[in-house]
């Protein structure tokens, strides 16, 4: 395994590897959020909540996927930085429509904006959930079957029915992630060697479907807000 | 007079090889690191050797003028690579091969050198598998084979259409292995300009570096040529832009002998020219011809049209085309030999019935074997060859018949060479198409890398231990002596001759007036006026080379224009040679047809009697005119007979 | 093929007296081209153009002008090989390019390929990889019969798909990152799908790999933008493979 992490396949093997890892995340989180707008009381949403705050399980994955997103950025970076230096004078023209994607050709860019909105996001959410005393908005607690918990559901349905910049920039949040997905989905595969003639194109598709359920699916909470829904 | 000895060994000829390897010198592994061999080229032929004699533990430097030794014209070959296998239970046999190669080289080839080359044609394919290349095979996994002109049997191995692509990346990666082994130092960009002799023996050479423009001085026990044909001395060739003649043809005028220069191979299947912009030739591989139906129309009305535009090729029924090979030459139809289907494309097209806008094409046609196995098979076969044309010529050959006409596309002659592959300068070896060998004066499909790899892997490292055995106690060559002063002082001044003229036109100016020259005269029909005619103009055309050519650019750098200046210099002397041995050979056989030596129906006229030799030309200096020397050849186990593909 | 002469292009050449000069673009006109030229005849034409002004050609590379050697390498108008899919330079055709155009011609850029003069540049990198390890490792002489190990024919067609690679160097040209992995892939595919490149197969990967990556060529991510520019549609599956291949030679070490 010498020379494995400074090897372009190695660093490109982590770097998917903690993108699928993302990927599996971004599932658990997809659903949890659904249940913002499958009950509009806030009870269902709030019980899982506080079910994923406090099961020991997310507790020790926590730091986990923290450690995943910062060696995804970390690696990505390198690479970045490494990929720019192999070119020390560019082309003067350049036309790279007609052979590969833009967001494949753009992984960094989109990476980055997620990264800005991931920032935001946490500081909505995340920091007042965790840090209460310290929050940016008040957070209550709510009984629901007899546990008293946080009630996370009116932290998220105020910020999206108080500010449509803000359901805007989650809409934009979603489809920026859904662009790095159609691309880091098939890719990451690719990376760690599962693709060939046959699963190529199935991956390929798969990606596709899969980037558009994610989009679409962090995209509907806050129209969903937005649009009145959920009620004033 | 220098005496010429081929050095044949005695005895029956399928035992000649084996006796002669069981009697030559051998160099022991411990001397072997002490003798250093230069090889010129890194084609099929001189990368198998690079790769074999590194192998084998002698020092390597190999040199070639591309930036990397997987670009030489070897690459290019199509079709396949002949071996006498038989695994296609077709009767084949290293006899068979040998003769078929014999008769289609009109019996102007050496008997022992062929049947030589027939018996390790086994080999090298048993090596080029083991090498990893990805020859074509069947659903059961083994080897498929194809047929290829003038042969009764299926024995040519392929690669789709990229035969020579595969076989050259073999030995490329064999010789890769070599370098880094340490063993094969490869100077790419290097263009070798004059072979160093010391006391009578070839002891290294003098190379231009194409990077920086200096004059390299290099030595070593003994110096091999695999630099290819000379057929860009005709400017339009299916031969890559940089081939040329010049180290072979530096050897020539330091005592190395030329055999039979007038022999080239036109090849009949190569893509028509469009106009006076073009620059070179693409070859369609002859494979083609084994589902392709020639013909040309019946009606010179049709031809007409055709010419003008006014009629598609697709409108003209069965009953008014001429398939002239097949009305020809029943027995072998579109397979006949090269030379064969060349003349009969000529004769059509002189005759008035040749298509395209200019009249000088013949349709090739695959309507009859798409209709027979479908486009699917068509497209498995030739799928690369077909997109290549329509790239070219922007015509979908599926759906029309192409069009072609016959192109220079190899040289039978070459230096002369004995058995060991010694041309008569000794420690001098030339490989490959570089010698006049084996192909007489006309040679067959898939033979060429056949040659190539035979020399390179299995013939030249046991004939050069015969010559090095006898040089153990030579010490490294140093290249500061008197004669690589010399020799690097000769180069220079060439050179800067060719770039002192300061005159008016390109280097390439010259080389397209020397083509057209040579192709009205000494291409495909040849006659004693036209001859004389030639050798005058090429003198005239020389003279005016040298008073009003321009090289631009720095003569210390890269200058594309002086290398060029450098090879048509050379070119412009090979082209004397060809005419003059043109005129010599007052017979037909093979590639070269004299018009005055032909049967009452059209047919080339061999003459057995006159001219059953190999014309030998020794260099006698400059203006001077060259001396020739005959090997006579000696058919011992094949019977001369007017060659028939009827 | 009834070919049409374009009356006048307008061409923006890169220009550059040697490896270690600063160049520039250069523009000249060039007139009467016919469509049947190949993009290099009309370069040619030029060429001959300059020479007659007693200015220094355009320098080149080229050789075979067939599409097989791999030696010729612009970059026309912002793609490798220029205008026109699966061909080389040599192969692209001026019938591509409207009258009155502009077209403008770069050598390729990439770090590991420096420029050595005008358009041409030094690819030896990629014999250097090759010299890593893009080899089986027999000598000449004493190997068994063609025949004695049959290779299923779709395995054999596969390999012969990526040794198909002619070397020219587009991908990592045209690759944002200047990553020669396509080129790489192609040679560690082929051998690893043939049972005579087996037994090296994990020296080789990572041999070559360590290779690539010290010549600082880039990261490949998988754009497919190398595939759509290989002259020869060297597939990036090959890239998968070579990924597998790598990964485990790794983890059994």
């Amino acid at each position: 395994m010498s020379n494995f992490f400074t090897s372009s396949i190695g660093k490109k093997f982590i770097l998917s590897l903690s993108g699928l890892f993302l990927i599996a995340f971004l599932c658990v989180h997809l659903t949890m959020n659904l249940l913002l707008i499958l009950d509009n009381s806030g009870e269902l949403y709030n019980t899982g909540a506080h079910f994923m705050v406090t099961n020991p399980v997310i507790k020790i994955i926590e730091p986990v996927l923290a450690i995943g997103f910062i060696l995804h950025i970390v690696l990505a970076s390198i690479l970045t930085l490494q990929n720019r230096s192999a070119r020390p004078i560019k082309y003067a023209l350049r036309n790279q429509s007609g052979n590969c994607e833009w967001s494949s050709r753009n992984m960094y860019i989109l990476g980055a904006v997620i990264l800005i909105f991931l920032v935001i996001h946490l500081y909505n959410f995340w920091w007042n959930i965790k840090f209460p005393t310290l929050g940016n908005t008040a957070l209550n607690t709510v009984t629901v079957g007899g546990v008293e918990m946080e009630d996370t559901y009116t932290l998220v349905a105020s910020l999206f029915k108080s500010s449509v910049i803000y359901c805007v920039l989650y809409i934009l949040g979603g489809i920026f992630l859904g662009l790095h997905l159609t691309h880091g989905f098939w890719s990451a595969f690719q990376s760690i060697g599962f693709c060939n003639q046959i699963w190529r194109k199935r991956l390929e598709c798969l990606a596709k479907i899969f980037a558009f359920i994610i989009a679409i699916g962090f995209c509907i909470i806050p129209l969903y807000f937005m649009l009145g829904l959920a009620g004033k | 007079m220098t005496e010429l000895n081929s050095k044949i060994p005695a005895g029956p000829l399928a035992e000649k090889w084996s006796n002669h390897k069981a009697h030559i010198g051998v160099v022991s592994p411990a001397n072997k690191k002490k003798l250093d061999i230069i090889v010129v080229g890194t084609g099929l032929a001189g990368g198998s050797a690079s790769a074999s004699l590194a192998e084998l533990g002698y020092n390597v430097m190999a040199f070639c003028y591309q930036d990397s030794p997987r670009r030489a014209h070897s690459i290019a070959a199509q079709g396949g690579i002949n071996a006498a296998k038989n695994y296609t239970n077709d009767n084949d046999s290293v006899f068979r091969l040998f003769y078929e190669t014999i008769k289609g080289g009109d019996y102007r080839a050496r008997e022992a050198n062929v049947y030589r080359l027939a018996e390790v044609s086994n080999n090298i394919i048993d090596q080029c598998v083991a090498q990893g290349v990805p020859f074509a095979r069947d659903y059961g996994g083994l080897l498929a084979n194809r047929s290829f002109g003038g042969a009764l049997v299926s024995r040519t191995f392929y690669a789709r259409g990229q035969t020579g692509q595969q076989l050259l990346l073999g030995c490329y990666g064999a010789m890769n292995r070599q370098v880094a082994k340490g063993k094969v130092k490869v100077y790419n960009r290097h263009e070798v300009l004059d072979i160093v002799l010391v006391d009578g023996k070839a002891r290294g050479v003098i190379a231009r570096n194409l990077v920086t423009g200096k004059i390299e001085r290099f030595g070593a026990h003994a110096v091999v040529l695999a630099t290819g044909g000379y057929g860009n001395v005709f400017f339009l060739s299916t031969n890559a832009m940089g081939c040329n003649g010049s180290a072979a043809w530096q050897a020539y005028k330091r005592g190395a002998m030329f055999g039979n220069p007038c022999f080239v191979q036109i090849h009949p299947t190569c893509i028509p020219v469009h106009g006076d912009q073009q620059s070179k030739l693409t070859l369609m591989s002859e494979s083609l011809r084994n589902d392709g139906r020639v013909w040309v129309p019946k009606k010179i009305e049709d031809a007409k049209k055709l010419q003008k535009g006014e009629l598609n090729p697709n409108d003209i029924p069965d009953e008014d085309r001429d398939f002239y090979l097949e009305r020809r030459y029943p027995a072998f139809g579109n397979l006949v030999p090269r030379d064969v289907a060349s003349r009969a494309a000529k004769e059509r097209c002189d005759a008035g019935f040749g298509v395209n806008n200019t009249g000088k094409a013949v349709f090739l046609d695959f309507k009859y074997a798409i209709k027979e196995m479908g486009e699917d098979v068509i497209r498995e076969r030739y799928g690369n060859l077909f997109q290549m044309y329509e790239k070219i010529t922007a015509v979908d050959p599926y759906h029309n018949p192409m069009m072609i006409y016959p192109a220079i596309h190899y040289s039978m002659g070459g230096l002369w060479v004995d058995y060991n592959l010694m041309t008569t300068i000794p420690g001098l070896y030339a490989i490959g198409e570089c010698n006049f060998s084996d192909h007489g004066a006309n040679r067959l499909g898939a033979s060429a890398l056949m040659q190539g790899l035979a020399d390179g892997y299995f013939i030249l490292p046991y004939t050069i231990g015969d010559y090095l055995a006898h040089e153990i106690q030579t010490p490294r060559i140093k290249t500061n002596t008197k004669e690589f002063d010399e020799a690097e002082k000769h180069v220079t001044e060439r050179l800067r001759r060719l770039y002192d003229i300061k005159g008016t036109k390109s280097p390439d100016h010259f080389h397209k007036q020397l083509g057209h020259i040579m192709w009205e005269y000494v291409g495909m029909a040849r006659e004693k006026a036209g001859l004389e005619k030639a050798i005058k103009m090429i003198a005239d055309l020389k003279a005016e080379f040298y008073k009003d050519l321009r090289v631009t650019g720095e003569f210390t750098a890269m200058n594309n224009e002086l290398e060029k200046a450098g090879r048509v210099a050379d070119f412009l002397e090979i082209a004397d040679l060809m005419a003059r041995d043109a005129l010599n050979r007052n017979e037909s056989c093979g590639g070269h047809l004299r018009v005055e030596s032909m049967t009452e129906e059209g047919e080339a006229k061999r003459d057995d009697e006159h001219y059953a030799y190999v014309s030998v030309w020794e260099y006698k200096g400059e203006n001077q005119e060259p001396e020739m020397h005959k090997e006579p050849l000696v058919f011992e186990n094949v019977k001369l007979s007017q060659r028939s593909y009827k | 093929m009834a070919d049409k002469i374009l009356k006048e292009l307008t061409l923006k050449i890169w220009r550059q007296k040697d490896a270690k000069s600063k160049g520039g673009f250069e523009t000249y006109k060039i007139h009467n081209v016919s469509t049947g030229s190949s993009f290099l005849e009309m370069l040619d034409i030029l060429n001959e153009q300059l020479v007659s002004e007693n200015k220094e050609p355009v320098a080149f590379d080229h050789d075979c002008r067939e599409g097989i050697c791999g030696t010729c390498s612009l970059f026309i108008d912002g793609r490798a090989h220029g205008p026109d899919d699966d061909v080389t330079t040599c192969q692209l055709h001026m019938r591509r390019f409207e009258d009155g155009a502009t077209i403008t011609i770069e050598p390729w850029r990439c770090g590991a390929f420096p420029v050595i003069k005008d358009l041409i540049v030094d690819r030896s990198a990629y014999d250097k990889i090759l010299q890593a390890g893009g080899y089986v490792s027999v000598n000449t002489g004493g190997v068994p019969d063609g025949n004695a190990i049959p290779i299923p024919k779709h395995k054999a067609d596969e390999a012969m798909d990526a040794a198909a690679c002619i070397g020219c160097g587009a991908c990592a040209a045209t690759c944002k990152n200047s990553s020669a992995m396509l080129f790489v892939a192609a040679k560690v595919s082929q051998l690893a799908l043939l049972p005579q490149g087996k037994a090296e197969a994990a020296r080789r990967a990572k041999a070559m790999v360590a290779k690539m990556d010290e010549l600082g060529f880039g990261n490949c991510t998988n754009t497919g933008a190398c595939e759509s520019e290989c002259p020869k549609s060297v597939s990036i599956e090959h890239i998968a493979r070579l990924n597998r291949e790598f990964l485990k030679a790794k983890f059994k070490d």
